[in-house]
């Protein structure tokens, strides 16, 4: 079964990457840019077909190492 | 005293660290793999080194944090053993949940390595008795990611407790603007758990102990050390 995990910053955490790459978008010329922030994707393939186990898993292996919850939210997608 | 320094796949400083700790002791401490699972009998101290632990991946110290030989060393923190972490190994100790907060990013973005000074907030043992309150050193610092952040409670808990181990300042002593490196909160460089026998710092004592290599001003923690372990 593939899932997609996506960790993103929490709002108020300081996002020096964001801010990076949105000066850039604003130097090349793309317009209507409000602001960006960075974040991570994890594709990742989970053994068998049960929903609940697996999204039990990808909790443990978030809160474990994918995210830092002192400063990251992380949002779990089953397909 | 009896050292142990973790290495980690991608720990570069462990041969800084270990010299500092042969100066300070008179013999060499034990290099312990990070697969292992138990710390050799009756170490004192524990010296997580700088590097770039599994290279960064995911997030600095996030890997390392987790790996085998850390179980034994928050049994050794628990007990109320000596845990150092310079810089990776400070990203180490937050990752390990030894210590609270995050090094994010340095708020400029650069890769900072230079010499700089530093407050020392708390002279005490075990790592800082050999320092007066308040005296300022100058010791070398290189990270890219080495700025301190922590919610609110946290930082107010951290400064109440007096946990701030070191703060960056200027030649003076004075703390913020400009001489903070790293956009650090609070202009913090090093922090302490709350009983004090763990400090995670981001600058490198261990380079600051032979006057042919810019100076002395870091030999004194590990004096502190080597007086407070016997």
């Amino acid at each position: 079964m593939k899932a997609r995990v996506v960790v993103t910053l929490k709002n108020g955490v300081l996002d020096p990457q964001g801010k990076a790459i949105e000066g850039a978008l604003k130097s090349l010329g793309v317009e209507g840019v409000a602001s960006v922030r960075q974040g991570k994707v994890f594709d990742v393939e989970i053994d068998g077909q049960d929903k609940a186990s697996a999204s039990a898993s990808l909790q443990a292996a978030c809160e474990k190492l994918l995210a830092n919850t002192v400063i990251e939210n992380f949002k779990i997608d089953l397909g | 005293m009896k050292a142990a320094v973790i290495l980690f796949p991608g720990s570069n400083r462990e041969g800084d660290a270990a010299r500092a700790l042969r100066q300070a002791t008179g013999h060499l401490p034990d290099i312990v793999w990070h697969a292992d699972h138990d710390l050799p009998q009756g170490t004192d101290l524990v010296v997580l080194p700088g590097g770039f632990s599994y290279g960064d991946y995911l997030r600095c110290g996030a890997i390392a944090g987790r790996a085998p030989i850390m179980d034994a060393v928050r049994k050794h923190a628990a007990r109320g053993g000596y845990v150092l972490g310079i810089c990776n190994g400070f990203q180490i100790l937050c990752e390990s949940g030894l210590l609270p907060g995050v090094l994010m990013r340095n708020a400029n973005l650069h890769f900072v390595c230079k010499m700089q000074h530093l407050r020392v907030e708390r002279a005490a043992a075990p790592f800082t008795s050999a320092y007066r309150s308040g005296e300022v050193i100058k010791v070398a610092i290189a990270h890219g990611e080495g700025n301190y952040e922590a919610d609110d409670g946290t930082i107010e808990t951290i400064e109440k407790d007096g946990r701030v181990a070191f703060r960056y300042c200027d030649a003076n002593g004075v703390v913020g603007g400009s001489a903070n490196p790293n956009g650090s909160r609070n202009d913090i460089a090093g922090i302490y758990s709350e009983r004090f026998n763990v400090l995670g710092l981001m600058p490198h004592p261990e380079n600051l102990i032979d006057p042919l290599v810019g100076g002395i001003d870091g030999k004194g923690m590990f004096a502190s050390l080597a007086a407070a372990a016997g």
